[in-house]
């Protein structure tokens, strides 16, 4: 048993994160109150108003965190992971069938005035569930049993949720992959998922010659470091590569240039000679390979097959196999196409705002773009607009290095444990936070595609705020526990 | 600092949140194509306003359009010194009007900063281009164009509902979606369809100079967006045969409906009296005159008014007799001028007794139904008298009456059938017998139903057992209809039973003057209608008339109800208004036989004998 060694609330709370909590919900709640008060001008406690309703929130939410803190033995979380994850799971199934369809995705369950969206827990559940099950003495990452019930874990929820056509709750699961690299998973895995991202979206939204470039590049760069002769690349393959890049364009000027339509120099596309490039270098390769017999060169003759590959069939399935209306919705999903009013509307009336904000902002309430309903869902997922336009870059940056504060503690916090359990679900909550920070920030800045997802602790929203409270929360406590009995 | 994985995530953290806080500081600070200049106000959205969809009826004639009209915005900030009598006679309002409206924005001058506001709405093109060519004389004045209804044809004026500004409620309702001085629609199909006719608006972005004057487009119109025009809306409402039967029910109060039986569309809703279509384009200035009017024209009778049917709804107790094996086509019962129990005596015209069920229902015998209802209620079959109440009770709801038929008026009333706890309330349990429920034989008492009820009867005798849910929108490839209104449904009476009873529906209008038929004033050479009279007691003055009928006899096309207030017998008003919107729509004119009877009932009025 552990001994309990005297330490008293102030020393075993966190409390720069709770602080920093305070801080944000705050921010939130002021900027609700901001992106809706000029269509409904009313008191900032007016619970008929958004800023009301999110102000009930909040006491909920401190509610639920004092009961975390002092209430619950930061123990039964172990014991009762399973019987949530489980719960989770049904809940997720369960709205698919009973749910209320709220913007074309069934994900809400809703009675009377209160709604609640089951993929907000779920973040939570599985969360807990990774700690318990990654923190089981003989647990290890690297053995084929244990990474393949740990994915599991993860995809499961993430399927479920694609199912509710809620994609973009879905990628916030891919955050995993950060606390799965700090216990343990190969660099190289995490670089593999982020390059097929890459490609796939390069695929999608420039073209599958923009990949193929991409993926030669990254793999001859690998090469060169590999072997310690950057210098020879920088020599011999960059100008080949930049000049292989400029055909696309030497196309379209040729195409320019000549009458004729159907000249034999046009029907030559860059493709054609990215290809025959390919095949002429491609054996060398393998010959020199087969000589040095180093079988990195191998793997990376393999890994471009296997990415072209990867490339083209992303690129015949999407524009080929699918039908219309399916591409139209993958292309909405990817925020590759707005519709119904065009491509990049929501992004580019959030950048309006964010934009005119400058370098001090326009003042508390002054906002005009905002405020006048040109950006859309202004105080869910693009209240960080409200922010950019009336506190300007000094309250973007200010509210971004918040978070990274946040962040960065909660990683700290969880190093210094000593049990796996704290750990493991300290690296889930940061995360979850960073996801949400980067695709929700990224998005109303137009460096990531339009995907409806909360800014935690901000956002109006009961769901998102109640959620990303406990699970805070959570962390605290068990860092609290920790603290008293080491 | 050791290179372990706990620092490179960390230095991950900070270089992704490097990346977002350079691109804001490149979007905020750098980069001045995503700014405004100093002064808040340079960027101006002007809104563009999305065409409303249009109405059509079935045969794609427009019952509602859109015309141009043009509002007067008044900048304030930018009026200077104008010739107000110039202006006033030109946009034809009294100087005063203009004066008033200018120290009003005065007054108000701080709460309306730059902002336009509207002066005059709904200004005649004709008004506007005089305007227009004098315009350089009053800076800070100008007109925007706005697409107002326009009504081609004047048809379901009830039924289409008008639009009108929105309301604080409006838009606190849908603050994403509607501002002060939008429109919406407030009634009829422009309030059920308001999700597929408003479309969306959309603005042209331009920039103000420091003096506060447009002076370019921002970005070249980069980030304009373009109005998404309405969809339009196809009604099942034949627009010939809708004005027709309105000229029909004119100084009339009462209702005609009339519906295709074989899809539930229904063709013709006519709530009399009711509002002109004139009245529509310009509610605001009518609106007053409307409500007042003692008449009540937005009231739609034919949904919302619930009356007795009286002896339509034999056709009703004949079939649940039949169903429940307590009458067969060959029962005959006697009939001595009524039907007499105890005391008392429910009295019947004079024909000739006794008579089978056929004839029951031509010569619309009182005693026959007196003799099934009271069969219904004590056969002992289902118990009690009052567990047989409730099984009435669950038959006749089962037609559509004292329930919702779930049409699409969204005022539609459920009308009132009474069952056996009904009855304990009002006598107390077991105080009362059969004999004191005996009106309900023949549609009276504690019956209400509304027109469109009886329309709908009519339609499931026309089908012989089922029937459509009737409704007013047609689903198109855009606009979606509830799938329920494409299914049967069957009454819990057999369809076997129903061919009895249109029989005696086809001999009360087609046996010839003389025969007892109750109807053959409705008869027409070569329609067969089939039809059923019937006379309900109004205790405010005359009975109320009312006459149900469907043609052609096999395979129907229109079936029709008429109810008439104050208008008597069955046979006096509502079977002529019926059976000449059913000639009307199956022969395109109507005879010379019947030229006389048009007249009669075009030129009939008996708004004197309603006391509003």
């Amino acid at each position: 048993m552990n001994k309990y060694n005297g330490r008293g609330l102030l020393e075993t709370i966190d409390w720069k994160l709770v602080i920093c909590y305070l801080v944000l919900i705050i921010i939130g709640w002021v900027n609700i109150y901001a992106s809706i008060h000029s269509s409904e001008p009313s008191s900032i406690f007016d619970p008929s108003c958004r800023s009301g309703k999110q102000f009930i929130w909040m006491t909920v939410s401190l509610g639920l965190a004092a009961l975390v803190l002092f209430a619950l033995n930061p123990r039964i979380y172990e014991s009762l992971s399973v019987p949530i994850y489980l719960a989770t799971l049904c809940l997720l199934v369960a709205v698919i069938f009973l749910g209320t369809e709220v913007k074309g995705s069934k994900s809400w369950f809703v009675f009377g005035p209160v709604s609640f969206q089951p993929a907000e827990i779920s973040k939570i559940a599985t969360s807990l569930m990774l700690a318990t099950v990654m923190s089981q003495s003989g647990y290890r990452l690297s053995r084929a049993r244990d990474f393949l019930i740990t994915a599991a874990i993860i995809l499961i929820p993430m399927a479920i949720i694609v199912a509710q056509s809620e994609t973009g709750s879905a990628l916030v699961y891919v955050g995993f992959v950060f606390m799965l690299y700090r216990e343990g998973l190969s660099g190289w895995i995490l670089f593999m998922i982020g390059m097929a991202i890459t490609l796939f979206i390069t695929t999608l939204t420039v073209s599958s010659y923009a990949s193929v470039m991409i993926l030669a590049v990254v793999i001859t760069i690998c090469n060169a470091l590999f072997s310690g002769k950057f210098r020879q690349w920088l020599k011999i393959y960059l100008p080949a590569f930049i000049l292989l890049g400029a055909l696309p364009f030497l196309h379209d000027w040729l195409a320019g240039m000549t009458d004729n339509p159907g000249a034999f120099i046009l029907k030559i596309q860059p493709l054609h000679i990215l290809g025959g490039v390919a095949a002429v270098l491609l054996p060398v390769f393998a010959m020199r390979a087969f000589r040095s017999g180093k079988s990195f060169l191998w793997l990376s003759i393999g890994a471009f097959i296997v990415g072209v590959a990867f490339v083209f069939s992303v690129d015949f399935l999407f524009h080929d196999v699918l039908q219309e209306h399916q591409r139209k919705r993958i292309e909405v999903l990817l925020g590759l196409k707005d519709d119904p009013t065009g491509v990049g509307y929501n992004v580019n009336q959030s950048m309006i705002a964010i934009g005119s904000g400058g370098l001090t902002g326009k003042g508390f309430l002054k906002g005009t773009q905002t405020a006048y309903g040109f950006v859309p869902e202004q105080s869910t997922d693009f209240i960080f607009c409200t922010i950019g336009e009336e506190w300007g870059f000094l309250g973007t940056a200010s509210v971004i290095i918040l978070f990274v504060f946040l962040i960065w503690k909660i990683i700290l916090d969880a190093e210094h444990c000593r049990e796996a359990f704290t750990r493991i679900y300290g690296y889930c909550v940061a995360s979850c936070i960073f996801m949400h920070l980067f695709i929700n920030i990224g998005m109303t800045i137009g460096i990531m595609p339009v995907i409806g997802i909360p800014l935690p602790f901000i956002s109006y929203g009961g769901s998102s705020l109640v959620t990303f409270t406990v699970m805070l929360f959570i962390f605290i406590a068990l860092v609290k526990n920790e603290k008293k009995y080491f | 600092m050791k290179i372990d994985r706990r620092n490179k995530i960390l230095a991950g953290l900070t270089i992704a949140a490097s990346i977002l806080i350079v691109r804001l500081f490149i979007i905020q600070i750098v980069d001045d194509s995503y700014k405004t200049d100093a002064s808040n106000n340079s960027m101006v959205h002007a809104v563009i306003y999305p065409t409303r969809g249009i109405i059509y009826d079935r045969n794609g004639r427009i019952l509602v359009g859109n015309k141009v009209a043009y509002d007067m915005l008044v900048t304030p900030k930018e009026v200077e010194e104008f010739d107000t009598l110039e202006l006033a006679s030109i946009l034809e309002v009294t100087p005063d009007f203009i004066r008033e409206k200018m120290n009003g924005y005065y007054r108000d001058r701080r709460k309306i900063g730059y902002r336009s506001v509207v002066m005059l709405s709904h200004l005649p093109p004709e008004i506007f281009m005089k305007f227009a060519e004098v315009s350089y004389k009053f800076p800070g004045f100008r007109g925007q164009a706005r697409n107002i209804r326009d009504y081609p044809y004047d048809a379901g004026g009830n039924l289409l509902g008008y639009i009108s500004e929105v309301s604080a409620d409006d838009i606190k309702r849908h603050p994403d979606i509607y501002k002060p001085g939008d429109y919406i629609g407030k009634t009829g199909i422009e309030a059920t369809c308001e999700d597929y006719l408003r479309g969306e608006k959309g603005y042209n972005i331009y920039l103000r100079n420091s003096r506060n004057r447009i002076e370019t487009r921002y970005k070249d119109g980069e980030m304009d967006k373009e109005a998404i025009p309405g969809n339009d809306i196809v009604t099942t409402i034949d627009a010939e045969l809708q004005h027709y039967g309105q000229e029909l029910m004119r100084n009339k109060v009462g209702s005609l409906v009339a519906i295709e039986p074989s899809t539930g569309e229904i063709l013709t809703l006519v709530s009399s009296p009711g509002i002109n279509v004139d009245m529509l384009a310009d509610i605001g200035k009518h609106y007053g005159e409307i409500a007042s009017d003692p008449y009540k024209p937005m009231f739609n009778r034919a949904v919302q008014s619930s009356y007795p049917p009286g002896s339509v709804f034999k056709l009703v107790n004949g079939l649940i007799g039949l169903q429940e094996g307590l009458v067969t086509p060959d029962t005959e019962y006697p009939c001595r001028m009524g039907y007499h129990f105890g005391r008392s005596k429910l009295g019947c015209h004079a024909h000739r007794s006794p008579i089978n069920l056929e004839e029951s229902i031509m010569m619309s015998c009182n005693a026959y139904y007196c003799y099934v209802f009271r069969d219904i209620l004590e056969s002992g079959k289902h118990g009690s008298v009052a567990e047989s109440m409730d099984v009435w009770n669950r038959y006749v709801q089962s037609f559509g009456f004292g329930r919702k038929l779930g049409s699409d008026f969204p005022a539609e009333l459920g009308g009132f059938i009474p069952d056996s706890r009904y009855y304990d309330s009002v006598y107390g349990k077991g105080a009362w017998k059969a004999t004191t429920v005996i009106s309900l034989s023949i549609g009276q008492g504690e019956i209400g139903c509304t027109p469109l009820h009886l329309a709908n009867l009519c339609a499931t005798m026309a089908n012989r057992g089922f029937y459509y849910i009737p409704h007013i929108i047609r689903g198109t490839d855009k606009v979606h209809i509830d799938p329920k209104y494409y299914e049967r449904q069957y009454t819990m009476v057999d369809t076997s039973h129903f061919p009895v009873m249109v029989e005696g529906m086809y001999r009360a209008v087609n046996s010839g003057y003389g025969s007892g038929g109750t109807a053959t004033i409705a008869a027409v050479k070569g329609l067969d209608i089939c039809g059923k009279t019937g006379t309900a007691q109004n205790p405010r003055g005359d009975d109320n008339s009312v006459f149900i009928c469907f043609a052609p006899k096999d395979n129907p096309k229109i079936a029709v109800a008429a109810y008439v207030e104050h208008g008597s017998f069955g046979a006096r008003w509502a079977a002529p208004i019926a059976s000449l919107l059913v000639e009307k729509y199956l022969a395109g004119e109507i005879g010379d036989d019947r030229k006389a009877l048009e007249t009669r009932v075009l030129e009939g009025n008996l708004m004197d004998k309603v006391k509003p």
